[in-house]
């Protein structure tokens, strides 16, 4: 059965370069020399490190504990040695350092004890929780973790589960080749994925310049006799892979600003996650690798599987680097970030490896003036309106950025792929987004310190209220009682009450009186009592005699 | 003619009585103007505009008493906001009330910290834990950077510590573009 294809606007058809890295199987890198493994591969909170320096690890053994629900945990790739939990450059564009695991191999590749994981009777809850243990994030390169989407929404079941094989970004085949090879694993991630979420289909999308893994996946599909299950060619046109276009191509629905797929019944995961997944639940192993396309200004571009860890220097080397090369890239030429070194690890984000030259990509161009031609906004899959952003961003009037919906974009960069002004459209965008960012971040410690500021001052006014109060009642009390007194003196006793308090008053300093007059211990003595005075005074005396300053005699 | 003077008498009562009624039912408490000001100000509530605070410094620009240049934690973005809001000329960073510094936390040092308590006493936002003769601590995510604990320590044990750029924090720069001059044969 042919079911309808949807479009999606603008998009563009870049050259793919995809036949370089396509023609090799998957390889297996030999072992690092060491891995640095970053605890922050995941969009969230960072795991918190539960090894140190010195300790023996396993393939597979625990290293980062998820910190809170929105995080994702972190596993040594391979058994070895802790030689250091210290801070290494990471793989981002800024540079900066963050905390990694540093891991010296032992050369064993031994795994912890490994278990299937019984989804099938255990509870939603405890399957998030499993999923977040293992490490399992989004592979497509958002890093999203994964359990917080094995979540049906709202509804409590999903329509269609969508599978993104799409990959839409030159260069990239990692999860072209992992589709070719190991079809049957995907699927029966995607038949355990689907039974998480109930999801009545699933349509997995894989661009239709990939007749081998579209044949490949459909025998697999057919082979497990999976009948609600469908590989859909979808038409190649960057960029298809994005979640909301490849949701619009298969289902048609546009999901609006703001609003989640699953409130429309979608939800959208990687072929490598899904992989991922099935390692997870069905071998009972953690996410410690990936496919990674090694491609660019190289002899010999190819996919390996890569453990997490391993520095993209020694990645790159197996595949004879040109001698001009200038840089890396992670990610692909549309959406990829520059590296700030080739130490670097290779993380679960990494999907590919880019090696430049000046000759494959050469310096941008100077930025011209904006033209007002409008081809940016013909070509953003999002339909929204890149001009409009980019003068705001650029003016940096960020309010007026938002309310073009900047934060809708996809950072795709076919409008700078199109911009006849060769405006790197992209950075601005990155630009406005990360100032907005901390904005907000620091609009919120703002409110949070006005806030402390105002209680404390309440708390201020409250102490020197009470202390007041407290005051008051003591000086008001003592005037009460003298007024009382006064006033009862002045006139006489009237009231049968007056006369008994007086009386009772009467009798009080009456006894007050005999206690006074009884009170003095130097009367009535006995005569050892008096003999014993007698002697302490005189001691007294002496004492006192002792410790008169004694005068200088020569004056 | 009487008519049309009733009929407008009339619509005179039922407007006004509308207006009354929208004066006493849609009352706005306190100071609009001041609640905007002090949004924009970072509620360090550091004091360096010689005000006690940052809701009072924004009290005295709403009455016209103070200058929008007078806080330097704000910097000179939070004047450009100000200026905007109020329609205001942009002024430079007034220098006797201080220098726009990166922006950072205090750090007690707990080898010197003999727990007097005079630096909780002094923090406006009740970021400081501690106790007669116990060692005190800042609790780094809500100091404010104000700087209001370091003179009264009586044995100089705070430090102020620039927050340092995470990868977290880090932000993308703004695009500039190095100029390729053309290199000649000499």
């Amino acid at each position: 059965m042919l079911s309808r294809l949807f479009n999606f606007n603008g998009g563009v058809k870049p050259a793919y370069n995809k036949e370089q890295s396509t023609g090799l199987p998957i390889a297996v890198p030999p072992a690092p020399t060491f891995l640095i493994i970053p605890l922050h591969q995941s969009i969230g909170g960072q795991p918190r490190p539960i090894v140190q320096t010195g300790d023996k690890v396993l393939k597979g053994q625990r290293i980062g504990e998820a910190d809170g629900n929105v995080s994702s945990a972190v596993h040594a790739s391979t058994s070895g040695t802790v030689i250091a939990v210290e801070m290494r450059r990471m793989p981002h564009s800024s540079g900066l350092s963050a905390l990694c695991v540093v891991i010296e191999p032992d050369g064993r590749d031994e795994w912890i004890a490994r278990q299937a994981f019984d989804y099938r009777s255990a509870s939603p809850n405890a399957i998030r929780d499993y999923l977040r243990d293992m490490g399992v994030v989004g592979l497509g390169g958002a890093v999203f973790p994964s359990h917080l989407k094995i979540n049906p929404g709202k509804r409590g079941k999903l329509d269609t589960l969508v599978i993104n094989g799409a990959e839409c970004e030159p260069f990239i085949t990692c999860d072209d080749l992992l589709m070719r090879e190991r079809p049957e694993t995907i699927v029966r991630g995607i038949a355990i994925m689907r039974d998480m979420l109930s999801a009545g289909r699933v349509l997995i999308g894989v661009e239709d310049n990939k007749p081998i893994a579209i044949a490949a996946m459909q025998a697999a599909v057919q082979q497990l006799n999976e009948t609600t299950i469908k590989v859909v060619a979808v038409p190649t046109r960057y960029p298809a892979g994005g979640a909301k276009q490849l949701i619009r191509v298969l289902t048609g629905i546009e999901v609006p600003h703001g609003q989640r797929s699953t409130d429309y019944g979608v939800q959208c995961f990687n072929v490598g996650t899904a992989y991922a997944i099935y390692e997870a639940i069905a071998l009972g192993q953690p996410l410690i690798s990936r496919i990674v396309t090694v491609a660019g200004n190289v002899r010999t571009a190819r996919n390996y599987e890569v453990l997490f860890g391993t520095p993209m220097r020694d990645l790159v080397a197996l595949c004879g680097p040109g001698a001009d090369t200038d840089r890396l890239i992670m990610g692909g030429p549309m959406m990829g970030v520059g590296m700030p070194g080739d130490e670097v690890p290779i993380v679960k984000a990494t999907n590919c490896v880019l090696v430049g030259s000046p000759t494959l990509f050469p310096p941008p161009p100077p930025e011209m003036p904006c033209i007002r031609c409008g081809e940016c906004a013909k070509a953003c899959p999002t339909d929204l309106q890149p001009f409009e952003m980019y003068w705001f961003s650029r003016a940096k009037i960020f309010g007026k950025a938002q309310e073009y919906h900047l934060f809708d974009c996809i950072e795709c960069g076919c409008c700078a792929f199109v911009c006849p002004s060769r405006i790197p459209l992209v950075d601005y965008y990155r630009f406005a987004k990360s100032e907005i960012w901390a904005r907000e971040k620091d609009k919120e410690a703002a409110d949070q310190a006005r806030q402390r500021h105002e209680f404390r001052q309440q708390r201020e006014e409250r102490e020197k209220a009470e202390k007041a109060a407290k005051l008051a009642a003591k000086t008001a009390a003592g005037r009460e009682k003298a007024a009382a007194a006064l006033a009862d003196a002045a006139k006489p006793a009237t009231t049968p009450e007056d006369e008994a308090k007086k009386a009772m008053i009467a009798a009080a300093m009456e006894k007050a009186k005999a206690q006074k007059a009884e009170a003095k211990n130097t009367e009535n003595l006995t005569p050892e009592q008096q003999a014993e005075i007698t002697a302490i005074e005189a001691r007294r005396a002496e004492i006192r005699e002792q410790a008169k300053p004694h005068l200088p005699h020569d004056d | 003619m009487l008519e049309a003077i009733l009929v407008m008498a009339l619509g005179a009562v039922i407007l006004g009585a509308a207006l009354g009624y929208a004066s006493v039912k849609f009352k706005v408490e306190g100071d609009p103007l001041v609640e905007k000001i002090d949004a924009i100000l970072p509620q360090t509530q550091c004091g360096q505009c010689n005000y006690p605070g940052c809701k009072p410094y924004a009290e005295a620009i709403a009455k016209g008493e103070a200058e929008i240049n007078q806080c330097p934690p704000g910097g000179e973005e939070g004047i450009r906001k100000l200026a905007d809001l109020l329609g205001r000329e942009v002024k430079s960073l007034s220098a006797e009330h201080g220098l726009e510094k990166p922006k950072s936390v205090a750090l007690i040092n707990e080898q010197t910290c003999i727990g007097c308590t005079l630096c909780i006493q002094a923090c406006p936002v009740d970021a400081i834990i501690g106790a007669a003769k116990q060692m005190h601590v800042i609790v780094a995510s809500q100091c404010t950077g104000c700087e209001l604990c370091l003179p009264p320590c009586p044995v100089d044990c705070i430090a102020m510590v620039p927050i340092a750029e995470t990868v977290e924090s880090w932000k993308w720069k703004y695009p500039v573009f190095p100029l390729h001059t053309e290199k000649k044969a000499a």
